[in-house]
This record gives structure tokens, C-alpha cells and sequence, in this order.
């Protein structure tokens, strides 16, 4: 078909912006949550989204809390050594101590009692995907899990990806939407009677004073680790993040107000 | 070709879900379309360090068709009984317009007090926001989010009906 034959090289190049009509979505349950994967460039997608599905529930494997046999579960309960791990699972740790190294006793994977990196993990595994993506000629892509989003290049030639910051008490509403494009978003909160963040620095939940925490920047590992870090700050948290180069936050106040960093001053859709 | 496909992702929470359905739009379906402004809520924006103006956001659009249709039959369409942690989910999902005008539940968890919360809390806010961010053309929403799968997936087979 003529049509496709000049359609499918298109998009793979650098700089040629995709095919507005084009797309292919990939919807997968994993990790305990729904993953997706929306490409925008021109071809057939469907090996590299496999290759990403697959990874995914590597990770689920390698790395769930909830599963008693992987092998943070089994590390967490001492019967192995890191040493014996996946060398992911190595780096994630090491990425781990990192944040928590500059986060103010506001970041620590084992707060709850036990080994629990998934503050990282989500973010590290959707920025791995998306790496497996650009390999397979992606320019132009979302993947999203469970409010961990990367979004490289745009929606549509010209258009940035439009992600909304969900309203943390009415959720039919966004606080704010972020026209971004080539950015990772990731949102940590507690909403109403929500899941909890723990504070390491009390062992309790956080209770501060914000309802959500939208930290953005280069990397989706650190924009999910700093999102849980800052949300467990409070307020101050914002200020905190961009001392990481390239990272801002947008959080939502218990009071009723958001607040973000500068640097989102170009991004945010008003 | 085949059809083309646009997706929502839509997050909620409480105890949270979240909700991915992915539906087919016609070329010209606008993904980025700027969405009217609107106050988000009771929120009043207070930068955390320089002053900047109100991030508007789109809560509160208004909904708008979708240029050209959304390639949605209309009628209402039963979705698969979709299995979770917390027991049996199945939604229907009413299409008039072209558009999704409102998403039922016929089957959901109720037999403790968790999954009785979780559905209560959920369902509704299911309904609002894939009302609200098919209108809001949002591509992706971020939230913090104590996710479902199994109500995307009676959501998704619904729509995969509307589209047959």
C-alpha cells in the first residue's frame, strides 16, 4: 500500500514530527495498577510494546511487595543477599540511598517495617520502557502508570502531551493541566482516606500539610522518588525539589491552595 | 489502516482508582484541543516562590463533541465481569452522541467493608472522570492513586462493543 510505504519511515527519523492520525495503544494490568503505552509515530509498534509488557511484569515479579516470592520480598525478609539479586534490583537500591541521602530523613524504603523501594521502582520501570521505545525508533509516546507518566515528544505535530494534575478532593476535576513534552510527572498524595505515605522521620502516616505532591523533571525514577520525598516535606517540600537540577513541583495544600516552582510557570495550561 | 484509537487515562482516587480506557477517534479528533479555563475548584493558586498567575487547568470545561465524532456507536454496552482483589466488577457504559454520556455499574464488590468503600467511593468517581476528561482533552492524568484494573478492564470491554 503506497500510503503506508511513505508513511512508515517517516516517523522514525529524528526531528519528523509524526503523523497526527497516527497511533497505537497498548493497555496492559500489571504491577498493580494499569499500564499504558500510546505511540504517536508512524509504523508497527507492536514488537517493541510487547518487549515493554514484558518488562513490566519482570519488574512485578523481581520487585513487588506483594507477591512473597519475589526477590525484594525475599530480601526484604533476609534470605537473600543483594548480592543474589537481579543487578536491577541492586541499582534500584543504590538509587534509593541516593534520594534518601538528600532527602531530610523524608525518604527512606524501609519506613513501614519492611523493604519497600516501590516509591522508586514504578518511576525507574516506565523510564526503562520508555528507553526500550526510543531503541525501537519512538519519538513520540506516553507511557503512564498508575499517574507515573513520561511523555516524550508531543501528542500531535506541534502539540504537546496535555497532562492533568488530578484534583485531590473532586475527581472530576484537575488542579492544573501541564502542556509538556520530552518530560516525566509523577504524583504522590494521600487522599481523603487514601493509601499512606509513611513518614520515616515518626514511623506514622504523613499528615502535613498537602493533599498532593506533582514533582517534574528529566527522569521519571526521580520525579516518583522526590514526589513521595516532597509530599512527605509538606509545603516546604516544593521549595526542595528543584535543588535537583531540572525538577519542579506543583502541590496541591491541605488549605486549599497550589503552590509549584517557577520553573513550571512555562508549562502549566492556564 | 486500522482504526484509529485515542485514550483516556482517568485517575481517581479516596481509596483510588484508576481507570484507563482507550477508544477509537476519527483523524481529526483534536488530542491536544486547548480546553476552555476554567477555576479549578477551590483551589486558589499561591506560588511557592515567585508569584505566577492562576494555573486555570481545565476543571470545570464544559463538554465539548468531539470534532468529527468519536467512532462510538451509540447504545449502551455491558462490559465483561472483570474479576479484582476485592470481588467482581462489571460496568456499562451508555454512548448517545457519539459520546460517552454515562458509565453504570451493574456488578461491584460489597461483600466487606473494604471493597464495600472501595466501591462506593470509586464507581462514582469513575462516572465523573471519564465524563470530564473525555470532554477536558486530556491525554494522561497524574494522581496519586490506589489503582482498579478491573474496572478499566469492564470499562474497555464496554467500549470495544461500542466500536464493533
Amino acid at each position: 500500500m503506497p500510503e503506508l510505504a511513505l508513511r512508515a519511515p517517516s516517523g522514525r527519523g529524528a526531528g519528523v514530527e509524526p503523523e497526527a492520525t497516527t497511533r497505537a495503544v497498548r493497555v496492559e494490568p500489571v504491577m498493580g495498577t494499569v499500564v499504558s503505552v500510546d505511540v504517536r509515530d508512524p509504523g508497527e509498534w507492536s514488537a517493541a510494546m510487547d518487549l515493554v509488557v514484558a518488562w513490566f511484569h519482570r519488574v512485578d515479579a523481581v520487585f513487588s511487595t506483594f507477591r512473597p516470592d519475589s526477590q525484594v520480598s525475599r530480601l526484604g525478609r533476609g534470605e537473600i543477599g543483594e548480592a543474589e539479586c537481579d543487578a536491577d534490583v541492586r541499582e534500584v537500591l543504590a538509587l534509593c540511598a541516593e534520594v534518601a541521602a538528600t532527602s531530610r530523613g523524608c525518604f527512606d524504603i524501609r519506613a513501614g517495617g519492611r523493604l519497600d523501594p516501590s516509591a522508586l521502582v514504578k518511576g525507574w520501570s516506565v523510564e526503562r520502557a520508555a528507553a526500550m521505545l526510543r531503541r525501537a525508533g519512538a519519538r513520540h509516546f506516553f507511557i503512564a502508570a498508575g499517574g507515573d507518566v513520561v511523555a516524550a515528544g508531543g501528542a500531535a505535530p506541534g502539540r504537546p502531551w496535555r497532562v492533568g494534575i488530578r484534583h485531590p478532593e473532586r475527581g472530576d476535576r484537575v488542579a492544573a493541566v501541564l502542556a509538556v513534552s520530552d518530560l516525566a510527572v509523577a504524583t504522590s498524595g494521600a487522599y481523603e482516606r487514601g493509601a499512606h505515605i509513611i513518614d520515616p522521620r515518626s514511623g506514622l502516616p504523613a499528615n502535613g500539610d498537602l493533599l498532593s505532591m506533582t514533582v517534574t523533571g528529566p527522569s521519571l525514577t526521580y520525579a516518583d522518588a522526590l514526589a513521595t520525598a516532597a509530599f512527605v516535606m509538606g509545603e516546604a517540600g516544593a521549595a526542595w525539589v528543584p535543588e535537583r537540577r531540572g525538577y519542579d513541583a506543583f502541590a496541591v495544600t491541605r488549605d486549599r491552595r497550589s503552590v509549584w516552582t517557577p520553573g513550571l510557570d512555562a508549562v502549566l495550561v492556564r | 489502516m486500522t482504526p484509529l484509537r485515542a485514550s483516556l487515562l482517568v485517575a481517581g482516587t479516596g481509596v483510588g482508582l484508576t481507570l484507563l480506557v482507550s477508544f477509537r477517534t476519527p483523524p481529526s479528533a483534536p488530542a491536544a484541543a486547548t480546553a476552555p479555563p476554567a477555576p479549578a475548584g477551590s483551589v486558589r493558586p499561591t506560588p511557592a516562590s515567585t508569584p505566577g498567575a492562576s494555573p486555570s487547568g481545565a476543571a470545570g470545561a464544559s463538554p465539548t463533541p468531539a470534532a468529527g465524532g468519536s467512532g462510538l456507536r451509540n447504545g449502551t454496552f455491558t462490559g465483561q465481569n472483570a474479576a479484582n482483589f476485592f470481588g467482581p466488577v462489571q460496568v456499562q457504559v451508555v454512548v448517545s452522541g457519539g459520546r460517552i454520556t454515562d458509565v453504570r455499574t451493574l456488578q461491584q464488590p460489597n461483600d466487606n467493608p473494604q471493597s464495600s468503600y472501595i466501591a462506593s467511593v470509586a464507581m462514582p468517581m469513575l462516572r465523573q472522570e471519564v465524563l470530564k476528561a473525555q470532554s477536558a482533552r486530556i491525554n494522561i492524568i497524574t494522581g496519586a492513586t490506589y489503582d482498579s484494573e478491573s474496572y478499566a478492564q469492564s470499562v474497555q470491554s464496554a467500549l470495544d462493543q461500542a466500536h464493533a
